[in-house]
């Protein structure tokens, strides 16, 4: 019962209004980034975390987190009238999203994908409350190697559960630990590969690097496509929302199994947009109307937005209590803390409870606050999606180089974001997978300095990654993921009949 | 990704390079790369040190697995020689992301002398109505009033400063 006395003290630190106001413009920042393309959750808190630099740190993660919230309700609106997904984890909401909107039915679709996510973030929300106390306590014993094999899992998990190339996935993770290396070294001083340039010293910026790649790169992507945006008009009011909701119930196997792939996927690494395709996939399986799936069903909508709401929402869940985040967003709002002077981590919940419970109490309200915001607003977010893209591209790229200045107030940084743009390009015509590399980045300079300390205890022997029972399981986990592709393709030879195994 | 296969079968003009040699190239540079850091993390000590693990410990091994995996990519791509190669990206496409992408280098160099407001101003104006068409009397106001508004919001409101030119200067600030 610590948390929920806990929770309610957080609730408590909300009753200032200028956090409830940060909320609100938050979550409507965060949706007009969902649905802009080129504007993402990851490189639209990136450009936005500067502005709260000023703020307190709980009214800054308040408003960054709601923006992370908005974008997560924004992206099911493009998918849904205009079939193209804003977010990489709306892709399997246009299936049957967008079917249903060309059956005119686009204001049902909208309000089911809304209160899909709303359910999705709501459980996800609770085991955030209930069970991040617990890890973080848990947490407090580890020491540096047990810290490195929770960083080894989480990239290993990468490989193991990405459904890119994994030899793609390592490239592109290690690009992300070297540019992390660049620069000063902490511990001995010495120049690492800055090759005599001053420039380099301040090593790479992730926040560029997700602006380049996400918010640069998505542009020219979306160039290859041409300028014109064909949507649906979208109307919604009460009587549509009130009929869906009573359709709703129907669905609640489907609710609560895209709850817990949410959760799971987000938990680890595995990110919203597995969590999504892997929801779909399910439901597509289990429901009595599953064959007529991707032709306009309410369900197939409900599935994959629960999933990742869910996986969202819990990718905040090892962020807070171990400092490894779970989805490149997530990576971003780490930044943050950093940058605030908290560090993420088991004690933050021990010396920071303001800041961490009045977060969670916070996620509650937001979701509630987003919820009606997206329900009131469909009109005008469609409205901003028929602006023609020659408008609406140069006013992002502005804002991607503004949002790239201000991270230190360097010319170059801009540039330095324009190469990361072709680099994000380039990636993903040949998937090439870049929330590995983000994280790899943000995450580098802590796994190398656990990875040393770890083996300064050991005097360099790799034994201490086996030394007890805890850290010996992870690892060994860890390791069961990285060569988990290996190991799946062995099991589907030895049985070559059986059904393929659902993705893991 | 949809982009990659439903353009697969396109007409000989539309070719540009290969996807088979891009997967090369990219795998090369990360080979390349992966060199480079292999090469000056061992400069810096990449063994045991007297009190620890040296500077170059960590980063070496990064090239290594990274000069591992690139390689591997090199030899499937290198060996897999089918007929159905498709293009990287089509030469519309690739018009279509050149026009974005070089006004959008000179707008990244012309921050430097002209400031980032009248940069911005010029880049949309340019942009709306080269690839836009748009008459002048709808591109005047956004081009105006979108570094109006960044500026109203960073250097009054959040009292961030950015990048100013000669104008700003001349107007005072």
């Amino acid at each position: 019962m610590d948390a929920l006395l806990s929770l309610i003290h957080g609730f408590g630190i909300l009753a200032d209004p200028m956090n409830i106001l940060y909320m609100f413009v938050g979550i409507f920042l965060g949706v007009l980034i969902g649905v802009l393309p080129g504007l993402g959750g990851a490189n639209g808190v990136a450009i936005l975390l500067p502005l709260t630099f000023s703020m307190s740190p709980v009214s800054g993660i308040i408003m960054l987190s709601s923006i992370y919230w908005g974008a997560l309700f924004g992206g099911a609106i493009t998918s849904i009238l205009f079939n193209i997904p804003g977010e990489p984890w709306s892709v399997a909401t246009t299936f049957d999203g967008y079917p249903m909107a060309q059956q005119g039915r686009a204001g049902e679709a909208l309000a089911t994908a809304f209160t899909g996510s709303f359910l999705g973030a709501f459980v996800a929300t609770l085991l955030l409350t209930f069970l991040a106390p617990l890890i973080a306590r848990f947490a407090l014993q580890f020491g540096p190697a047990e810290f490195f094999a929770v960083y080894l899992l989480t990239f290993c998990s990468f490989v193991g559960m990405g459904k890119e190339s994994p030899l793609k996935v390592i490239a592109a993770m290690m690009l992300g630990f070297a540019l992390a290396a660049v620069g000063i070294d902490t511990v001995t001083g010495q120049l690492r590969m800055t090759f005599g340039s001053t420039e380099l010293l301040r090593g790479f910026d992730f926040l560029v690097a997700v602006i380049g790649l996400f918010g640069v790169g998505e542009i020219l992507l979306t160039m290859e496509e041409g300028l014109a945006f064909k949507g649906k008009t979208a109307k919604i009011n009460s009587r549509v929302v009130l009929q869906v909701w009573k359709e709703l119930p129907k669905y609640w196997a489907t609710a609560i199994r895209s709850s817990i792939v949410g959760c799971w996927m987000g938990i680890t690494p595995g990110g919203a947009t597995p969590a999504s395709f892997m929801s779909y996939g399910l439901a597509k399986r289990f429901s009595r109307t599953g064959s007529k799936f991707g032709t306009g069903e309410a369900e197939g909508v409900l599935a994959p937005e629960t999933a990742a709401h869910a996986a969202g929402t819990s990718a905040l869940l090892p962020m807070l209590t171990l400092g490894i985040p779970g989805s490149p967003t997530a990576a971003v709002l780490l930044g943050g803390l950093l940058i605030w002077g908290l560090q993420p981590g088991p004690l933050l919940f021990v010396e920071q409870k303001d800041f961490v419970w009045g977060l969670i109490a916070s996620i509650y309200l937001s979701n509630v606050a987003g919820l009606i915001v997206v329900l009131t607003t469909v009109p005008f977010f469609a409205a901003i999606l028929r602006v023609p893209f020659s408008i609406i591209a140069p006013i992002i790229l502005v804002i991607c180089a503004v949002g790239a200045y201000t991270v230190h107030n360097a010319l170059l940084d801009i540039a330095v974001m324009l190469v990361f743009g072709v680099i994000g390009y380039l990636f993903k015509k040949l998937d090439y997978p870049l929330a590995p590399l983000v994280l790899a980045l943000v995450l580098g300079d802590m796994a190398e300095s656990a990875f040393r300390q770890a083996m300064l205890l050991s005097q360099g022997s790799v034994s201490i990654f086996w030394a007890n029972p805890l850290v010996g399981s992870i690892v060994t986990l860890a390791l069961t993921m990285l060569f988990w592709p290996l190991i799946s393709a062995g099991l589907a030879r030895l049985r070559p009949r059986a059904p393929a195994p659902l993705s893991p | 990704m949809a982009h990659d296969t439903e353009h697969g079968g396109n007409t000989a003009s539309e070719n540009t390079v290969s996807k088979r040699s891009m997967e090369l190239v990219v795998a090369g540079l990360f080979m390349a790369l992966a060199t480079l850091i292999m090469v000056d993390n061992w400069r810096l000590g990449a063994s045991w040190q007297e009190d620890g693990p040296g500077a170059g410990y960590f980063p070496f091994r990064i090239g290594v697995i990274m000069f591992a995996v690139s390689a591997a990519t090199f030899a499937i791509h290198l060996r897999r020689l089918n007929a159905a190669d498709p293009t990287f990206v089509d030469r519309t496409q690739l018009r279509q992301v050149l026009q974005v992408l070089v006004p959008t280098i000179v707008f990244v160099i012309s921050i430097g002398f002209l400031g980032i407001y009248l940069a911005s101003g010029l880049f949309i104006l340019f942009f709306m109505r080269w690839l836009g068409k748009y008459p002048f009397y709808k591109i005047l106001p956004i081009a105006v009033l979108t570094p109006l508004f960044l500026f109203m919001m960073f250097e009054i409101w959040f009292l961030v400063p950015l990048p100013k030119g000669p104008i700003e200067a001349a107007l005072g600030y």
